[in-house]
């Protein structure tokens, strides 16, 4: 094939346009050659015999007739063994290489290849003369904890192919050919291990998709029991800096129960992924006893990386996710921060001089952040396995207001919703996530009735200590005082968690329910107090005998001592059972 | 032999445009006598951001292009020099010409960072105990106009321990420039201080260009061992001479007239604070103006989304709501066993203190429990938070369980019995 090739005849920002003979396509890859370097971009805009390209470095340097060359292949991304552990920027460049090579900083233009060039202990699948489909497992190879599925390229026409041969067990290289394929019309194709998908186009190779279901326990205790989130679904964080969205991430991707979880760094600092890179690899999966590292994949596209690159980091951790959920596996995607990536697509928006919409957002900002997160969900495989991707994405709303564009266009399409608040976060309450203004559509571990109830006292708590602002404590009857304080206590002995204590850093969903019952008991009953300060003092004991009950591990005896110090509390001034 | 045009085709605002081949985006050029650099290309017609401004510009200026990006000189000559935010020597000393480097480079790869975990210790106990500074971190002080923040970060320079300091100065008042002057040469630390100045008088570009230069300077002090801190201020003027800029050049505004790439713009600058494995570090201290007290006004709140924390500068007091230090968690845990935990709990009573004043104010009967609050919140505000207090963390610690012991039964304060036990200055009772 010919090679179409161009000259570049502007620079604006990282827009650069080029002169081109012959067709391309939209959103193409191409390069700019310069300084003996070429510069990866991709063409976003064709007029004219112009064709726009967003170039992902810095364009410092390019000229007027410098030479540009397009691939005619879109956006991708190698898929593979190897990927889990890696760390890459946003198109797909391992960036512990690219720092052997270069150094301390990341030169531009440099891009090595995403597989690591290894040998695979492979296992077929298939024998001569089955009948496969994209997407169908030829054969596996164990990368790591997992047994990692070699299938057939999802780029393949959807239609029955026949495996003409396929290699016997053995060790091979990842680029040698493991087996050929041939469909009706007698094209033959060579499979190897690896193969490329672009980015922005989801992958599909699957039965049925599904309905979010099942809990993904997250074993913080706010959200497994107040705002679940389902394997599967969505749910985004927005939160005005400073009140720990990363943090929550962080302890998300430590403790979730799912086989692989693809944290895409995106626009943040780059602080926040050393302490990811430095932290998980010595943090131990106790679902595995192995290392988190082995599976976790980063995504790292920090606030000072090009800003073109940043728009297609999501999509690359994405397409991972997809990748890996074809496995059969169930893969949770941590994107921090969706609203950064707005913002690139803000600025290619405006280099492009389209007509802004609100806050100079494109027009199609809604559109773009839906089809993102409908690429979460549970499916069913042809070959009847379940698998789920679930896409967990921070927002940075701009002055921590929830009603800016990215904010609102994300609360459309996601299911749970935890709000982060100013107000929590400067009291120091970990999480920060508002209890009752956040939300979700999503089932959770504790039975509903007993939630709602739960919520409804927090509910009627805030409300008496507004009216305490405004009526002052004597204003208010014992019976209210003891619904304030009562609501007070969930917050602050149930809530909340200490995310430093090793124990109560991460609340096992069993533990969650034995707690949360007797808290229950707790909340429902009715008491024999009269003097607000006896209100008082008793709740705050209550609350002290339960803060030391989260820091003693969970199946010992004196877990169960201490549960019984707190009943025997209780039962000093509680009355017969309320329902 | 370079060439020189002489036909410039446009003038607006402190852009100039002339037709010209062969020219890179982002280099230098010279227009009349003063620098300036291409921001964009469109076929033969090449924009020029002129730095000393355009004013007085004719189309008849000659246009000499440099055929090199904006560049500074490093060496150890730098230090206890005064440079302009072109990087002329703004103190009569001679203009620097070896060892050029260039500005603005590549950033760090992520994974050659180090988790920062060297505390700067500054004697100021809302710092130190409360919102520890890191080698390595970038942290803005928000505050309006009028407070005191040159002072207390002039304080914070002179205190901490460092090998080399960059000031970069943007928009500063020529007084605030002489009072940094003063300040570093009479505790002798000039001779190891850098100044690239920017005054309120002077033009424009140049303001953009100070936090570039210093960056600059300060990654190669860095990568040559030393330990850098680089003072900026204020980072306000600077956002403001990009929005003015952005407009100029006619950009879609986003938010209050702010260009879209405001955060990148301030990402690219505060992201180069660094900890190299084995080398130097380069810390960022800055000012941000909020302007009207408003910290979710375009420049602190994006700022905020950037920096690892801030500290709120107000009524002369670093506030204990709204100030951060995000890589605080990295020291703390290994100052002292009780950092954390005291840390944590005297905040909480502190916010429940303003609560109490706040039920006062609006006239409401005291509880015994406000009282008390009342108390803490006084003893406080007077032995933590004066900006005078100039203690040592161990010191401020002690402090702390002074108080609380001085307002609190033990079970009031939400602490952990088996630390109580440990640290309680009094006999423990848990009632």
């Amino acid at each position: 094939m010919d090679r179409i090739t161009g000259s570049v005849t502007g620079v604006n920002g990282n827009l650069v346009s080029v002169r081109i003979e012959g067709s391309i396509r939209k959103n193409e890859v191409g390069y700019v050659l310069v300084d003996g370097k070429r510069l990866k971009g991709e063409v976003i805009r064709v007029g004219g015999g112009i064709a726009d390209m967003q170039i992902y470095e810095m364009t410092n340097g390019i000229k007027v007739g410098d030479a540009a060359e397009f691939t005619g292949e879109l956006m991708s991304v190698s898929l593979g063994p190897g990927l889990l552990t890696q760390i890459y920027d946003g198109l797909q460049n391992p960036l512990p290489e690219l720092a052997e090579k270069c150094g301390y900083f990341l030169e531009r233009g440099e891009y090595l290849d995403p597989i690591p060039d290894r040998d695979w202990e492979f296992t077929p699948a298939v024998k001569a003369g089955d009948t496969v489909r994209p997407g169908d497992t030829v054969g596996t190879v164990p990368e790591g904890l997992f047994s990692h599925h070699i299938m057939v390229p999802f780029g393949l026409a959807d239609e029955d192919w026949t495996v003409v041969s396929a290699a016997p067990k053995g060790t091979y290289n990842v680029r040698k050919e493991i087996a050929v394929i041939r469909n009706g019309r007698g094209e033959e194709k060579s499979l190897t291990m690896v193969f490329t998908w672009p980015i922005k186009k989801p992958i599909a190779c699957y039965a049925q998709r599904l309905r979010p279901d099942e809990t993904l326990i997250t074993k913080i205790r706010c959200i497994d029991t107040f705002l679940p989130v389902a394997k599967g679904g969505t749910f985004c964080v927005p939160g005005p800096f400073g009140a720990g969205k990363t943090v929550l991430q962080h302890m998300e991707a430590k403790n979730a129960d799912v086989d692989i979880v693809i944290v895409a760094a995106c626009g943040e600092r780059a602080g926040e992924v050393v302490e990811i890179l430095k932290e998980f690899p010595e943090l131990i999966d106790p679902r595995t006893g192995r290392s988190l590292m082995e599976r976790t994949v980063i995504i790292c596209n920090t606030s000072s990386m090009p800003v073109a690159a940043r728009e297609a980091s999501v999509y690359t951790a994405v397409t991972l996710a997809e990748y890996y959920r074809q496995m059969g596996l169930s893969v949770l995607l941590l994107a921090d921060s969706t609203s950064r990536w707005a913002q690139a697509m803000r600025e290619m928006s405006g280099r492009l001089e389209e007509i802004p919409g609100e806050e100079a957002f494109p027009a199609y900002l809604e559109s773009v952040i839906a089809s993102f997160y409908e690429r979460a969900g549970k499916v069913r495989l042809r070959d009847g396995r379940v698998a789920s991707v679930t896409i967990g994405g921070t927002v940075s709303p701009a002055g921590g207001n929830f009603e800016e564009p990215v904010t609102q266009a994300t609360l459309k399409v996601v299911g749970a919703f935890h709000g982060l608040s100013r107000e929590r976060s400067d009291a120091r309450k970990y999480p920060a996530i508002h209890p009752i203004d956040s939300w979700s559509k999503y089932g959770g571990i504790a039975e509903q009735t007993k939630v709602d109830a739960a919520r409804e006292i927090l509910r009627r708590s805030t409300e008496v200590g507004q009216m305490m602002k405004v009526v002052g404590e004597e204003g208010v009857s014992a019976e209210d005082y003891i619904t304030y304080q009562k609501g007070e206590l969930l917050d602050a002995a149930y809530l909340q968690q200490d995310s430093f204590d090793p124990v109560d850093a991460a609340c096992e969903p069993e533990r969650q329910l034995r707690v949360f019952g007797v808290l229950y008991e707790i909340l429902t009953a009715s008491y024999r107090l009269e003097d607000k300060s006896e209100i008082r003092m008793f709740f705050n004991r209550l609350r002290q005998q339960l803060l030391d009950w989260h820091t003693i591990p969970f199946k010992t005896e004196e877990f169960d001592r201490q549960e019984g110090a707190v009943r025997e509390l209780f039962r000093t001034r509680a009355c017969e059972q309320a329902v | 032999m370079q060439k020189i045009y002489t036909k410039i085709q446009s003038i607006v605002g402190n852009v100039v445009s002339v037709r010209a081949t062969g020219v890179r985006n982002g280099d230098l050029a010279l227009v009349g006598n003063s620098y300036a650099n291409v921001i964009k290309l469109d076929d033969d017609l090449v924009y020029l951001q002129v730095f000393a401004g355009t004013q007085g510009v004719g189309t008849a200026d000659p246009v000499k292009f440099l055929g090199r990006p904006m560049m500074v000189s490093y060496s150890e000559h730098l230090l206890g020099r005064v440079f302009t935010g072109s990087g002329v020597p703004k103190d009569n000393g001679p203009a620097l010409t070896e060892n050029m480097i260039p500005v603005g480079g590549p950033s760090v790869n992520p994974t050659r960072r180090v988790v920062p975990k060297k505390m700067i210790r500054t004697g100021i106990p809302m710092i130190d105990m409360f919102n520890t500074l890191v080698e390595s971190q970038k942290l803005p002080i928000f505050s309006v106009s009028g407070e005191p923040y040159n002072e207390l970060l002039a304080r914070i320079a002179m205190q901490a321990e460092v090998d080399v300091i960059v000031l970069g100065g943007m928009g500063l008042k020529y007084d605030d420039y002489l009072f940094f002057r003063d300040t570093l040469e009479k505790s002798g630390a000039m001779g190891h201080t850098v100044m690239f100045i920017h005054t309120a008088a002077d033009p424009t570009v140049e303001c953009t260009l100070v936090p570039d230069l210093s960056l600059a300077v300060a990654e190669r002090f860095a990568l040559d061992g030393r330990r850098v801190l680089v003072l900026l201020t204020d980072m306000t003027n600077f956002a403001d001479a990009q929005k003015e800029t952005a407009i100029t050049m006619e950009q879609v505004p986003s938010n209050r007239g702010y260009p879209g790439d405001l955060y990148s713009c301030l990402a690219s600058r505060y992201e180069k604070a660094v900890d190299f494995d084995g080398l130097g570090s380069v810390t960022i201290l800055s000012v941000t103006t909020m302007p009207g007290d408003d910290v979710t006004h375009p420049v602190p709140d994006n700022t905020g989304y950037i920096t690892e924390g801030q500290y709120y500068l107000k009524g002369g007091r670093i506030e204990p709501f709204g100030s951060l230090s995000r890589l605080k968690q990295n020291v703390n845990g290994r100052t002292r066993s009780d950092h954390r935990a005291l840390m944590d709990c005297m905040i909480k009573l502190y916010s429940a203190y303003k609560e109490s004043l706040e039920k006062r104010s609006m006239g409401f009967l005291m509880t015994e429990w406000d009282e008390k609050l009342l108390r803490y919140g006084r003893l406080f505000e007077d032995g933590l938070m004066d900006l005078r207090v100039n203690i040592s963390l161990e010191e401020a610690l002690d402090l702390g369980w002074k108080i609380l012991a001085e307002c609190f039964e033990p079970n009031e304060t939400g602490l952990k019995t088996n630390l109580m036990r440990e640290r309680w200055p009094k006999p423990l009772s848990l009632g």
